[in-house]
């Protein structure tokens, strides 16, 4: 049923949906929204689930991982800073094999402080063995927190999932979402069976230490499954369409590249305006595209690859910086392109948005411009010279 | 002979007092139990891959997290339907209970779990070499506490643990050692016969860290008691219920027994120093009996 809803509370439905029975959380903006609106399903007797209000984010993320780990689908949401006091346990979740579903609202990391949207915290735990799917719009959200439990529990995959929506812009923003209903979402995504838990019947130990001679291969086993994870999505999401009638790739998803010249490639929210910008563009005859990159752990260099072999000039545009290098995105992608035949002339770097600064129609656009010109290492995008005290150039 | 939860075969250090305790705990508890454990000693010793010397579910996760894991246990068994007849235990060193797993722990009691919380308190991080922490008495000899030509050692006191678990209103708070096997027994059955989040503090000496013989692990827990350095006691519902009676040895023969406090020997005001923190133990706690007999 189409409703119009604000993100945080579409996605605290599309949580319910997949019946939980643990959830835990610690506040933090622009996370908080979803989890108040989890917290009052469970107190107004809508949502079957224990609610544990916790004292950290750490903990948060280690009552999820003690749920999971006694065979319970389990939930948690944050943000921000609130994901880097969780770090060490989210390696941890991922390293003991528990598919626990993360909602992580995307936001600028400290310091200065700056509660407003980038991309800066998940990107940084992009090593910790969770899938991470970045969401361009509510609708997206919405199906992909259905399909994050359903492909993080599968047998052959068993990790974790995090879905990454832009703060406030997602979390804040109201749009017409089509919620699907509870028939569909119990057709689609069965009651979770672990393969291993906490159970007095059967006792396991669970976390153990493992020495040299065994750690390499649990390290390996994750990678390996993370392949595994390109082969699934697409057949999830397969499945997610004919249960809904709503269709995605999955992994990567191109506006307009089929004869483009120029594409941008980027993730998130900022997808919607480079999509706008690009029909803009197209009617004046420039043979511009997007390529939306949704999946980017595990990375899908060959999808990604394949849909721009043609393309001459390609453009990157992170909103997250690795301070002292390349930008994250922008070093995979060129990564992934290193010694193949067919590649982009140009592959130029752009960082756009970071702590809530507006990436505009207008900076897409420049961006689309520069492309034209020779390759941008990493071209920071609205960057204001007169507040800067030193001069960098 | 029955078979123990904890079962033989791990690789502890001969004559390790946390050992001890485990297995007396794990016994008392019995098998429908679920154990949560911080990183520390145990968790290395008992379940390096692919063996494990529990013979109940357990699980490790972190350093300072067991409450919190335990925690999220307790609420999916309550999810389950389970939670009736099924023992939940987070267990930790003292360093991860006073120190690096304290916010972890007070939230598990503020949020009043039905978790029975263990620390096994060696006196110091014995798992990565004796470093001092927030449980290391008074002028104790460790690696980051050293004795040295301007230092006694550490100078600090036992953070008062048991009185901050009190502060929570918790229902059961309770100290015990090794040198009393019958008494952790019955600790830990009495804590799991009673609903809401407990608290046990098990002394359990340390050959290698103390610096005593392995075979010594038992009589030394029991001098710490017969001197007031470690005070065994309950508390229900925050009232001192119950306490062991002393007849106090002086400090100086639980001093003599181990190698960390061996620089205080020829040092009486270091003596006096740790003497002073028995009599205020055995004041606080009315720890001295009123007959000779012990």
């Amino acid at each position: 049923m189409k409703e119009f809803l604000e993100g945080s509370m579409a996605v605290a439905r599309a949580v319910a949906l997949c019946r939980p029975g643990v959830i835990s959380a610690y506040p933090i903006t622009p996370q908080t929204h979803i989890v108040e609106e989890l917290a009052q399903m469970v107190a107004d007797g809508h949502l079957n689930a224990q609610f544990v209000n916790v004292e950290s984010e750490h903990s948060a993320a280690s009552v999820v991982l003690g749920g999971e780990a006694a065979g319970v689908r389990s939930y948690t949401a944050t943000s921000s800073q609130g994901l880097f006091l969780m770090a060490e346990v989210v390696f941890n979740i991922a390293g003991m094999r528990l598919p626990i579903v993360m909602t992580d609202a995307n936001r600028a990391i400290s310091a200065p402080i700056n509660i407003w949207n980038d991309q800066q915290d998940t990107i940084s735990l992009r090593d910790s063995g969770w899938v991470q799917l970045y969401m361009e719009d509510l609708q997206e959200t919405v199906d992909f927190h259905i399909m994050a439990y359903r492909l993080g529990e599968d047998k052959s995959i068993m990790l974790p999932v995090m879905v990454c929506m832009d703060g406030f812009i997602l979390t804040h923003g109201i749009e017409t979402v089509d919620m699907p209903s509870q028939e569909q979402v119990d057709k689609f995504l069965p009651p979770y069976k672990a393969l291993y838990k906490l159970d007095v019947e059967n006792p396991m130990t669970l976390g153990p230490l493992a020495d040299p001679d065994y750690y390499l291969e649990a390290r390996y086993a994750i990678h390996a499954t993370h392949k595994k994870v390109l082969e699934l999505l697409p057949k999830i999401t397969a499945e997610y369409a004919k249960a809904t009638g709503r269709s995605y790739n999955g992994l990567v998803e191109g506006y307009q590249i089929k004869d483009a010249e120029r594409v941008l490639v980027a993730m998130g929210s900022v997808c919607g305006t480079i999509k706008d910008v690009v029909d803009e563009l197209r009617a004046k005859g420039k043979k511009v595209g997007l390529l939306k990159v949704t999946c980017f752990r595990p990375f899908p260099a060959e999808q990604i690859c394949g849909a721009l072999k043609n393309v001459a000039r390609v453009g990157i545009v992170d909103k997250s910086v690795s301070l002292g290098s390349y930008a994250p995105l922008a070093a995979e992608m060129k990564a992934a392109f290193f010694g193949r035949k067919k590649k982009p002339e140009i592959i130029s770097s752009f960082v756009a948005g970071l702590g809530g600064r507006d990436i505009t129609k207008e900076s897409v656009k420049e961006m689309f411009s520069m492309l034209t010109q020779k390759e941008k290492a990493c071209e920071y995008i609205d960057l204001k010279p007169e507040l800067l005290k030193e001069n960098y150039e | 002979m029955n078979k123990h939860l904890y079962a033989p075969g791990h690789t502890a250090c001969a004559g390790c007092g946390q050992s001890l305790a485990v297995r007396l705990v794990m016994d008392a508890a019995g098998k429908n139990t679920i154990v949560a454990n911080n990183t520390g000693c145990l968790e290395v010793f008992s379940t390096k891959y692919p063996e494990s010397a529990f013979e109940v579910p357990f699980i490790h996760s972190l350093f300072e997290n067991a409450p919190a894991v335990a925690s999220g246990v307790e609420a999916a068994l309550i999810h389950l339907g389970k939670k009736e007849g099924t023992n939940i235990i987070a267990e930790a060193g003292d360093g991860g209970t006073a120190d690096i797993g304290l916010q972890s722990l007070s939230g598990m009691w503020e949020r009043g779990h039905d978790i029975l919380y263990i620390c096994y308190d060696n006196e110091a991080y014995m798992n990565t070499g004796i470093q001092r922490s927030g449980l290391t008495p008074h002028l104790a000899n460790t690696t980051t506490s050293p004795k040295g030509q301007k230092s006694s050692g550490n100078l600090r006191f036992k953070k008062p643990i048991p009185e901050i678990a009190n502060a929570h209103g918790i229902p059961y708070v309770a100290t015990a050692s090794i040198g009393y096997p019958q008494d952790i027994q019955r600790k830990v059955k009495k804590a799991l016969s009673i609903k809401g989040p407990k608290y046990l503090q098990i002394h359990v000496p340390c050959p290698l860290g103390w610096q005593f013989a392995p075979q010594a692990s038992v009589d030394v827990g029991k001098l710490a008691v017969e001197t007031g350095l470690y005070p065994l006691f309950e508390y229900e519902n925050g009232q001192l219920t119950a306490v062991r009676k002393i007849t106090p040895k002086p400090v100086e023969e639980y001093l003599k027994s181990q190698g960390r406090f061996k620089h205080l020997l020829n040092n009486p005001e270091g003596i006096a120093q740790v003497q002073a923190v028995a009599d205020r133990n055995i004041a606080k706690y009315g720890l001295k009996a009123e007959n000779t007999s012990a």
